[in-house]
């Protein structure tokens, strides 16, 4: 886990991550918290709250008994609230750094529009 | 909190003209991990022996389990303590000292310590005198985990323990914690290795308790920023700096605050290189600015930080 934000959060976008990729399919069964500690060597009380995060903000839901599952349409909710989130993550030190180094919006336009060919 | 299991109030312990503890008030809740960190000589054991029954107080107020511990059957047959270097006597074997400590833990639970004893490689005929250091070690800590102890110290458990068989008691003490829970006292110099398992910290320096709070919680509120001076004094103004180094015209501070993901975008913003402070970190950070023994640098603004 890396140091600079709270574990439960990277637990919580972990699964996320799996929800948006498909590893994890909606009504699909999620890892018990317990099995989330042992894997990624964390508290297990630290792992129950990254889960219970996105019990609260209705993207997995609990059956009684038996665990936890991701609910249906969960996949379209992140998915919109995870392109919000891409202009503040990605955009912003991207111009930044253009910035820095004198490429104008013009050329780093250019520069997205043939990347795909360039490579 | 969960219901609390040890109470410290206004704690103090004198040897002589040394303190080794200072005030120290504090609870542990039932069923967590916490980090007990410091130095050297920072008062750590001297505090498990306290909560431990090995040494009295000079002053201040002790409850474990709600009672004074102090030859407290009731109390102690709950307590399992591991101690940095526990000796035996050297006419045991290591079944024999596994064979005693099942005596005096209601709790032991034997499947658990074979299968332990396992993992360790450790030879159960093999006379105490005959183990390396490593050994001697495992076997503390093998006892510490199999007497599944409601109040379980761990002293420094590992001296000689290689990488191996420290991961191997990490990934058991979390596993028979989940499945078993109990309040567990981690006391480490290893805190990389340690702080993604504690659930709690506490850090105690020249007998005072310098930190008590959520692991979780200090994640990111500790930052080292770097770039041009100006930019480093604007965004160190939003907390209390812990640590400053110059060269030149630029900066690099490490400042302790109410930090979330704004305040990454404003120091990005401001032109700064960003890095968040590991635990470890954090605590060097802490333990060196009140020391007062660390290598000054002209223009460093030391604050007290407390909680």
């Amino acid at each position: 886990m890396e140091d600079g934000r709270p574990i439960f959060l990277q637990i919580a976008e972990l699964l996320e991550n799996s929800i948006l990729d498909g590893t994890l399919a909606e009504e699909g069964q999620v890892p018990s918290t317990n099995e989330l500690a042992a894997f990624h060597r964390i508290n297990p009380a630290t792992a129950a709250k990254g889960v219970n995060k996105l019990v609260d903000d209705g993207t997995l839901y609990k059956k009684r008994g038996i665990g936890m599952f991701v609910s249906a349409g969960a996949r379209a909710k992140l998915r919109g609230r995870r392109r919000d989130e891409f202009a503040r993550q990605y955009v912003q030190p991207l111009l930044a750094e253009a910035r820095k180094l004198g490429i104008d919006p013009a050329e780093l336009k250019h520069m997205i529009d043939t990347w795909e060919e360039t490579r | 909190m969960s219901p609390v299991v040890v109470t410290v109030a206004d704690l103090t312990k004198r040897y002589g003209d040394v303190t080794a503890l200072d005030g120290v008030s504090f609870s542990l809740g039932e069923n967590r991990i916490y980090g007990l960190l410091g130095r050297n000589g920072a008062g750590k054991t001297t505090l498990m022996q306290i909560l431990t029954a090995q040494q009295f107080a000079t002053s201040g107020e002790v409850a474990v389990f709600g009672q004074h511990p102090y030859e407290n059957e009731s109390v102690l047959s709950r307590i399992s303590f591991i101690k940095e270097s526990q000796t035996y006597p050297s006419n045991l074997r290591v079944h024999h000292v596994l064979r005693a400590a099942s005596l005096v833990h209601p709790r032991w639970n034997e499947e658990l310590a074979q299968q332990l004893v396992d993992d360790f490689r450790l030879p159960p005929r093999r006379n105490v005198r005959k183990l390396s250091r490593g050994m001697l070690s495992a076997l503390g800590i093998i006892v510490g985990l199999a007497s599944r102890a409601p109040l379980t110290f761990f002293d420094e458990p590992y001296l000689g323990l290689d990488a191996v068989a420290r991961q191997i008691f990490y990934d058991r003490l979390l596993a028979d914690f989940t499945e078993h829970p109990r309040t567990i006292v981690l006391s480490t110099h290893l805190i990389d290795e340690v702080s993604d398992l504690i659930e709690h910290v506490l850090l105690i320096d020249k007998g005072r308790l310098l930190l008590d709070v959520e692991a979780e919680a200090l994640r990111g509120q500790v930052l080292t920023v770097a770039g041009p001076v100006a930019a480093v004094d604007e965004f160190a103004r939003t907390g209390a700096e812990l640590h400053r180094a110059l060269l030149g015209g630029t900066a690099r501070a490490t400042v302790r605050g109410d930090f979330g993901p704004a305040d990454h975008d404003r120091a990005r913003a401001l032109g700064l290189d960003l890095e968040a402070s590991s635990l470890q970190d954090i605590v060097v950070r802490l333990t060196t600015a009140t020391n007062g023994s660390a290598p000054s640098t002209p223009g460093v603004t030391r604050k007290e930080v407390l909680r």
